[in-house]
């Protein structure tokens, strides 16, 4: 769904690349030339790609326990089966993006075991839980809403195979994200308890979606050299009042109030949000968010339990291929 | 004063629409559990592609039952307003997931005689049924190659998972046998040519799964004793959690509009 601007810098790695090589990669990106897997490549520029691809398929795949968690309680079939097919998406999602992150050298099960192990992160806003009906359409409408803000440049992205796969996410989360805002907008036509049950649902998420772009561009220092490289065209506050002022609106429309007494509209018409609490996204990002530790020990224990399939279609397929070598020996 | 069950006319066609219905709601809820708990993140894909094809077929057996009805009834009330003893489906969908073998073992059992049924469907002078059977057969084909592909993967895999596979095969085997049961309401539909017989469809649904089994090196359990309720709402203790988490949204908002 979304990775997250966590701002790890690998740019030591750097100093041992072969410096002609060096400047005719730089000089490749500067011409909007597109890197693919088997180009040559600065050490530093694939191990950025493969953490941040790979965080953005722990997002995906991480990203299906909040939303499944209404799968089995959607209120009719037709928002069951749409429910399901999302969520069935953000599954596809991982999938193609762990494989995009693979053709950088680093296995999807080594990838996964980063993301088990806790030495991996994702995006911080599925360590909130979703308590109501309405946060399912609230996370459709913003949460897809904001990753779209920051995948729509990842379709210019430098590289190849994670540009690609980007345009496929847009496509998906688009329609997401449309359908996000039809849930809310059913609720806030609804009954008084529906409408409350729509704001209650604003309230909670509007701040940790405001978190989801990445710290301010003051303190954030390592932008540079994605910039340089353009996978990261734009800044986390650039992208976040693109958000902002798409989002206010809508908001606007739906009769919801956006729970930030500070927030201003300046004179060039941009929102400007009040003071965001960078101590919450800190401690969330550490590990102290509400469900951090319930969705690492979901995917774990998917992980576990599903340890004795993996290995009966391994062992079948090893026993197939023997037996077919036998066959063939004959 | 909102009502709390929806009364059904339960003429013979409705409720033979509705039991159809209410399996492949049933066992598509099933499978919608295991989204985001699956064993690999393709089998999570397969999963939620058979359950998205199980909820489809309700929606649209509910739809049509809905319209032979001809009261006020439709695919949401009829889900999501009825209790456990109106529900009609086959205790076999409704048995627990389980570990991933028993979810297939209950998939592989219910797909290999859903083929064979909607094939059969196929040529129901009820036209709507006929077109229902048609698109469905295609699904259940998947369905059952699919499974089908588990259990011998399972049977001769590793020591775990040919127990695993064994054990799930023991522990559904007693509720296949209503899926080939006829009452008097659908004898009359058989009769007129609009509802399958599923007797009739019992031998090729044997040979199927036997060869699946064989190739597995599995077996199939000796015995004969059948469970039987789930068509006239008398069903297994699981189907009342479903339904609790199933209808809670439409059982707290009484009809508000989602």
């Amino acid at each position: 769904m979304y990775t997250q601007a966590l701002n790890t810098s690998d740019a030591d790695d750097r100093n041992v690349e072969d410096a002609a090589r060096a400047a005719a990669f730089q000089a490749r990106i500067d011409a909007d030339e597109r890197i693919e897997p088997n180009d040559w490549m600065p050490a530093a520029y694939r191990k950025t790609l493969t953490r941040q691809i790979s965080q953005h398929a722990h997002s995906e795949i991480v990203g299906m326990l909040p939303e499944g968690n209404w799968i089995t309680r959607a209120p009719t079939l037709r928002r069951k089966a749409a429910l399901l097919a999302k969520v069935q998406d953000e599954c596809g999602h991982g999938l193609y993006l762990y494989a995009a992150a693979e053709t950088l050298g680093t296995s999807r099960e080594e990838l996964v075991d980063a993301m088990l192990t806790g030495k991996a992160k994702y995006s911080l806003i599925f360590n909130y839980p979703t308590l109501t009906w309405a946060d399912i359409g609230t996370i459709g409408w913003l949460v897809d809403g904001a990753a779209i803000m920051n995948q729509i440049p990842l379709c210019r992205c430098s590289y190849g195979p994670y540009a690609r796969a980007m345009i496929r996410v847009c496509k998906e989360e688009s329609f997401h994200q449309r359908q996000g805002f039809e849930i809310m907008l059913t609720l806030c036509r609804g009954t008084d308890e529906q409408k409350a049950m729509a704001q209650d649902a604003l309230n909670r998420w509007w701040w940790p979606v405001l978190m989801m772009f990445g710290p301010p561009d003051k303190v954030s220092q390592h932008s540079d050299t994605s910039t340089k490289w353009k996978i990261k065209r734009f800044s986390n506050d650039e992208l976040r009042q693109k958000f902002v002022d798409a989002t206010v609106p809508q908001a606007q429309f739906l009769g919801l109030t956006i729970p930030d007494s500070e927030m201003k509209q300046d004179e060039a018409g941009h929102w400007v949000p009040g003071p965001i609490d960078w101590d919450e996204f800190k401690q969330v990002l550490a590990g102290n968010g509400p469900c951090n530790r319930d969705r690492l020990a979901a995917r774990r224990k998917a992980h576990d339990e599903g340890a004795w399939v993996r290995e009966a279609a391994a062992a079948y397929a090893e026993k197939r291929k023997r037996r077919q070598f036998a066959q063939a020996a004959e | 004063m909102t009502i709390a069950n929806i009364q059904v006319s339960e003429t013979p066609l409705v409720l033979y629409t509705l039991r159809r219905a209410d399996d492949a709601l049933i066992l598509g809820h099933r499978l919608s559990e295991w989204c985001g708990h699956a064993p690999t993140l393709e089998e999570d894909m397969a999963l939620a592609n058979m359950g998205l094809d199980l909820l489809g077929q309700a929606r649209e057996l509910y739809s049509y039952a809905a319209k032979l009805e001809g009261k006020d009834n439709d695919e949401d009330k009829f889900a999501y307003l009825r209790d456990v003893r109106q529900y009609r489906n086959l205790l076999l969908v409704e048995q627990p997931n389980g570990d991933f073998g028993r979810t297939m073992v209950r998939q592989f059992f219910h797909a290999a005689f859903a083929d064979l049924y909607w094939r059969a469907m196929m040529q129901s002078k009820d036209a709507t049924l006929a077109a229902i059977g048609a698109k469905s057969e295609k699904e259940s084909a998947y369905h059952l190659r699919h499974s089908s592909e588990w259990i011998i993967r399972l049977g001769d895999g590793t020591e775990e998972s040919h127990r695993r596979a064994q054990t799930a095969i023991e522990d559904l085997w007693s509720f296949t046998g209503e899926m080939f049961a006829v009452d008097d309401s659908e004898r009359g539909l058989i009769d007129a040519g609009i509802a399958v017989d599923p007797a009739l469809l019992h031998p090729q649904w044997l040979k199927t799964i036997t060869a699946v089994v064989d190739e597995a090196t599995l077996r199939l359990p000796a015995s004969n004793w059948m469970q039987q309720g789930g068509r006239s709402g008398r069903h297994s203790e699981h189907l009342g959690h479903v339904l609790s988490e199933l209808q809670s949204l439409q059982r707290t908002f009484p009809g508000a509009t989602w």
